[in-house]
């Protein structure tokens, strides 16, 4: 099977970007509600521009933010993207570059921000950030691995979404040869029951047909 | 202590040692290595620290005067690119891990090798570049408190960590806290760091059960930051420049340490081993 044929039978069955969202954005509110933090938020790599782009907002900003792009290789984000490592910081509110885009962006500037990079397998596929969890006591090495844990969980959502877009984006450029294929495979997968069978026994019998 | 002259490293067969060739590897250990030997009185005097990292911002207070910056990327034809850098720091974790190596050696040499602010796409390869350009100037510490997981840098790091290991170089690196497979601190040719939560600058402990080698405080450590400011910060890339600050002591009292000498001490000195706590 061709690339864009298996893309196409993949957006088929793969269930919408729609559904893949809504699983970023209950991450993003699990996140601020387990660190009882003011806000969270996941940055996708966009590979294309090669920039950082808010995905998911919970909490301050969460309109605002959404779509709106960093650069990939500077700042706190961009430092974690790049080396892999989880960065937590207090008093950021001092760095007056951070602020400065901070209060730009959404008017709100925090004091903390937690920060770990998206990983699965070698790729880095974005970041993570909790902001302002609350200042009572100093940060632990528990919390750390917490949001380690964590942030492998939004890293698997994380490529589920990248991979439904990879294949809606080669159907929507691929004609409707293609296209018909992507339809068959949607309608079949959603079919239940006898006319899933009688489905399934129509395409073997086209397979005999057309196979090699 | 051991005087491993050059001369000998050059006049020894790499394969083979006869009997009566022996008396000429003399090696001298002290009875019993203690901080009081490691490092007393030493301020990192004559030691060249290379921080591959964000950069470092000037005139940070913190921080002091840093001898050389250089800016890493990595041209089109592929071949690395190493200016002289005027940007300063691009995020504030090179100048928190310069302070951080300040605070322990006042008087060593530093230099920063920018590897970011290019982009992510290519990011590896500027690493690399990074790396390779610190071994050729051949500094005694290079601090890098930061990992790649793409396993087609493996090798080619691989082989740097082992060349600057023979060139006496010792290669500090971040290990990471999360289940990936990462480099190049997993290669033991480097020492490598996660962080412990005391607040003793001085407790780092030598952990039993690699890969990670070493513990360093990494937890809620006041840094040095943009704008000649300090923030709190935590995490293993914090406690990577701890153990540079103490290597740096230890390499500069004691200059002809090789690597695996300097490890030995580290483990000897180590809160958990031989050092107080």
């Amino acid at each position: 099977m061709s690339e864009d044929l298996r893309a196409a039978v993949a957006a088929g069955v793969l269930g919408s970007e729609v559904a893949y969202r809504s699983l970023l954005q209950s991450i993003v509110e699990v996140a601020r509600a387990i660190f009882s933090a003011r806000a969270s938020s996941i940055f996708l790599l966009d590979e294309e521009t090669d920039e950082l782009v808010f995905e998911a907002v919970a909490g301050e900003g969460a309109e605002e933010l959404v779509g709106t792009r960093l650069p990939s290789s500077t700042g706190i984000a961009g430092w974690t993207l790049v080396t892999r490592q989880p960065l937590v910081l207090d008093d950021v509110q001092k760095d007056p570059r951070f602020s400065r885009e901070a209060a730009g962006r959404t008017g709100y500037v925090p004091k903390g921000l937690m920060a770990v990079p998206l990983l699965v397998e070698e790729q880095a596929l974005g970041v993570l950030q909790v902001l302002d969890r609350p200042q009572r006591s100093r940060f632990s090495l528990q919390e750390m691995d917490l949001l380690g844990l964590f942030a492998s969980q939004a890293a698997i959502a994380l490529q589920l979404l990248r991979s439904a877009r990879r294949a809606s984006a080669v159907l929507a450029g691929s004609g409707d040869d293609v296209g018909v294929v992507a339809r068959l495979a949607a309608a079949l997968d959603a079919l239940e029951g006898e006319r899933r069978e009688a489905g399934l026994s129509l395409l073997r019998d086209l397979d005999r047909v057309l196979g090699p | 202590m051991v005087e491993p002259e050059e001369e000998l490293v050059e006049e020894l067969p790499a394969w083979s040692l006869s009997a009566g060739a022996v008396e000429r590897i003399d090696a001298q250990w002290p009875e019993r290595v203690t901080r009081e030997w490691a490092w007393a009185g030493a301020t990192g005097a004559g030691l060249r620290v290379c921080i591959v990292d964000s950069g470092i911002e000037r005139d940070h207070p913190l921080v002091g005067e840093v001898q050389e910056a250089v800016a890493v990327s990595v041209g089109e034809d592929g071949e690395a690119v190493v200016v002289e850098d005027t940007e300063g720091d691009l995020c504030g974790h090179g100048t928190a891990c310069a302070g951080i190596v300040r605070s322990f050696a006042p008087d060593c040499q530093l230099t920063s090798a920018r590897v970011l602010g290019a982009g992510f796409t290519g990011s590896g390869d500027v690493l690399l570049a990074g790396l390779r350009w610190a071994i050729e100037q051949g500094f005694d510490l290079v601090n890098m408190s930061l990992s790649t997981t793409k396993r087609r840098f493996a090798t080619e790091l691989h082989e740097l960590a082992d060349a600057a290991y023979f060139r006496r170089m010792t290669i500090v690196a971040s290990a990471h806290n999360m289940p990936v497979e990462s480099y190049p601190w997993r290669f033991s040719s480097v020492v490598s760091v996660a962080s412990h939560d005391d607040d003793d600058p001085f407790v780092f402990y030598a952990n039993p059960t690699p890969p990670v080698e070493f513990f360093a405080r990494g937890v809620d450590v006041s840094v040095a930051w943009l704008a000649g400011e300090s923030i709190r910060a935590t995490g293993n890339s914090f406690a990577t420049p701890h153990l540079t600050g103490i290597c740096a002591l230890i390499r500069s009292k004691h200059p002809e340490l090789t690597p695996v000498q300097l490890k030995n001490v580290l483990y000897l000195t180590a809160s958990n081993v031989g050092g107080q706590p």
